[in-house]
């Protein structure tokens, strides 16, 4: 792991949306640090708030009845409290995003190279044909064959593949110093997400691009990641080194998470184990933590919030939120370890 | 593109006089089905003898079979020599007096209703919900519910007669006085607007809110691109196509009959007026024109609006099929 100082500080962050059933608190006062050069992984299930933390921090959960509280400072700049065009320019220039769906993500009536020069055009006073040459150079740069060639193509013309190597392009074509990808290799083939994430991976060595990357792939944390917060519910409940997390994992959730994993240098399990129970709803979550209606190991103690803090003397980056006795934990983990986590 | 353009233009052509063969048979049969409908004796005029129809009758070719009928009219439809049975006039010259008429109506109108069409729309999408767009839904289902002979009735006399700020009825060529061109029309382009304006907004309305909620329009913001760039060139462009074609395609219709009341109302003397007034005659030869005209320019726009269609979305390809 390398520690630098951090390029965005993100503390408390809150977000809720009113609806029509009540008040939705979709994110629950999350903290993270992600440092210059870094890849911090948020993982968690559908509808924990790892995309809405993301988009929050892009400002575009803005408007849609959200209420945003909190800090997240990025290259010296207060994001939560920005004006929306402060964001504006911040928004493809300094920090990009790539989505899911590269299918849907590309206006289909723009050609590819003309989507990216509207990026560039957006924050550079550049000429048209100047701009152009950068797009090319970008597309060339993110691994598109003949790029000249394909730069006037439609998103249609292009393979999943390829729209998500142009969608990264595109993100790239401002030299931000931080890269939002939300589920980038979730819509692709297992094949063309390796070729993405090495691309990624090859993008944040060679440029020092720091990359927060929200995803529910375990696999891909494991390639990539050189930190990982694990949300839950709204709330980030373990965080901490990749390897502290995948061999000291210390909330239980972690471990559930960690064990749903198929493992190739395991015995093969005859059912592919799980957590019970469904994750609560966020109009009305469980007091205390929330994973408890889900924890076998419950007990009076948790229907207090549990604060995300350092437990264990010997790792003081490595914090959760969990009551349990970090020796405790190391007991328990291990009477369920049959085809759960340790060390491979 | 340009093999695949001629291919497609061939293929419409083709389609074309498909089309209008089969309108004018059906035109035809329907005639000389019609209780009534036998030139012969109306034209002898009211207490005929027998031998007076008989002589029109073979004047006119009326005892000749059908097919040599309809093949006989034809002939004389697409040399211009056709004549009403009972004004004797050479119907394309009355065609083509109607013609400027009908298309100033008709582009006028269609102009107004997209303009107002795109901007009410957008406004109310992104208000949706708020009260201006609930006002605005009432105000496009009355629109849209209010029969235009009706409306065009009360306009005329109201600001027509009454009131005087309008002339009640007439047209004046443009040529002649732009200005007073232009002042003769509004009414009537306002009177046959008001449907396409309540339709069409309601249509770009969720078109807008359904676009808006698409990914590419998210990344548009990502990109850091202004609202109002994200609202014109990400959320309008896609919006726009659909009600794009259905301008083409009333804009046909529009010529091809749908001005007929308008044109009534207003005494504007356009074809559609022409075309009413030899309904009323059962007077075949102008019916045939008309509806041969009408037919002709619904099936050019419709073949328009898919050229359209397809430059405007590149997915779509001419032969028809979406390309992925």
């Amino acid at each position: 792991m390398r520690a630098r100082s951090p390029l965005l500080t993100v503390r408390d962050l809150s977000v809720s949306f009113k609806t029509e059933e009540g008040t939705v608190q979709a994110v629950d006062t999350v903290d993270f640090e992600l440092g210059a050069g870094e890849v911090l992984a948020i993982v968690g299930e559908s509808g924990s708030g790892k995309s809405v933390t993301a988009m929050s921090l892009m400002g575009l959960t803005r408007g849609h009845n959200a209420t945003i509280s909190g800090a997240a400072e990025f290259e010296g700049t207060e994001l939560v409290g920005a004006d929306g065009e402060e964001l504006r320019k911040l928004r493809g220039n300094r920090m990009a995003m790539i989505f899911q769906d590269p299918m849907s993500s590309l206006d289909p009536v723009y050609r590819v190279a003309d989507q990216i020069v509207e990026q560039i055009q957006a924050h550079r006073e550049v000429g048209k044909a100047e701009a152009r040459e950068r797009a090319i150079e970008l597309l060339d740069a993110v691994g598109i064959p003949d790029a000249a060639g394909r730069a006037d193509a439609y998103p249609h013309e292009f393979s999943g593949g390829m729209r998500q190597r142009a969608m990264i392009a595109m993100a790239l074509s401002l030299e931000p110093s931080l890269l939002i990808a939300d589920e980038p290799t979730t819509a692709l083939d297992v094949t063309v997400q390796a070729q993405i994430i090495e691309l990624l991976r090859d993008l944040n060595r060679r440029r020092d691009l720091s990359i927060l990357l929200i995803t529910h792939d375990i696999g891909v944390v494991a390639e990539i990641a050189d930190r990982v917060a694990v949300m839950y519910a709204g709330r980030i409940v373990e965080y901490g080194s990749l390897d502290e997390i995948f061999y000291d994992p210390q909330h239980p959730y972690t471990w559930g998470l960690l064990g749903s994993l198929t493992r190739i240098d395991r015995p093969r399990p005859k059912r592919l184990p799980q957590i019970p129970g469904m994750p609560p709803s966020l109009l009305a979550p469980p007091r205390g933590c929330h994973f408890r209606p889900r924890c076998e190991h419950e007990f009076d103690r948790c229907t207090e919030v549990p604060g995300l803090e350092p437990r264990l003397a010997d790792a003081p980056g490595h914090c959760d939120r969990c009551w349990l006795e970090p020796a405790r934990k190391r007991e328990l983990r291990k009477v369920g370890e049959n085809n759960q986590v340790g060390p491979a | 593109m340009n093999s695949e353009m001629a291919a497609f233009i061939l293929r419409r052509l083709l389609s074309m006089v498909a089309v209008l063969f089969a309108v004018s048979v059906i035109v035809f049969l329907i005639f000389t089905v019609l209780p009534g409908g036998d030139p012969a004796v109306r034209m002898a005029g009211k207490i005929p003898t027998e031998t007076q129809v008989e002589a029109i009758r073979e004047e006119w070719g009326f005892d000749e079979p059908i097919y040599v009928q309809y093949a006989t009219m034809m002939e004389k439809l697409f040399s211009g020599e056709t004549i009403s049975y009972f004004t004797q006039q050479n119907v394309v010259d009355e065609i083509a007096k109607g013609l400027p008429r009908t298309l100033s109506l008709a582009v006028g109108a269609a102009l107004i209703w997209m303009a107002f069409a795109v901007a009410l729309g957008l406004y109310s999408a992104l208000r949706a919900g708020r009260l201006s767009d609930r006002l605005l839904t009432v105000l496009a289902l009355i629109g849209i519910s209010m029969p235009v002979f009706w409306l065009g009735a009360l306009m005329s006399y109201y600001l027509g007669n009454k009131l005087g700020i309008f002339p009640a009825t007439g047209y004046v060529e443009f040529g002649e006085d732009p200005f007073q061109w232009f002042w003769h029309l509004v009414m009537p382009w306002t009177a046959l607007s008001v449907l396409f304006i309540g339709f069409y907004s309601r249509v770009l309305r969720s078109d807008v809110l359904e676009t808006m909620g698409e990914d590419y329009v998210r990344t548009a913001r990502a990109k850091g691109l202004s609202e109002r760039r994200v609202l014109v060139k990400h959320v309008l462009r896609n919006s726009l196509i659909p009600i794009i074609t259905l301008w083409g395609l009333d804009f046909g219709a529009v010529i091809g009959g749908g001005a007929i009341l308008t044109e009534s109302v207003f005494e504007l003397q356009g074809v559609g007026q022409y075309a009413a007034e030899s309904v009323g005659q059962l007077d075949l030869p102008p019916i045939m024109a008309v509806t041969m005209f009408g037919a002709f320019f619904i099936v050019v726009l419709n073949a328009v609006v898919d050229i359209a269609y397809a430059a405007l979305d590149p997915r779509i390809r001419l032969e028809g099929k979406p390309a992925r």
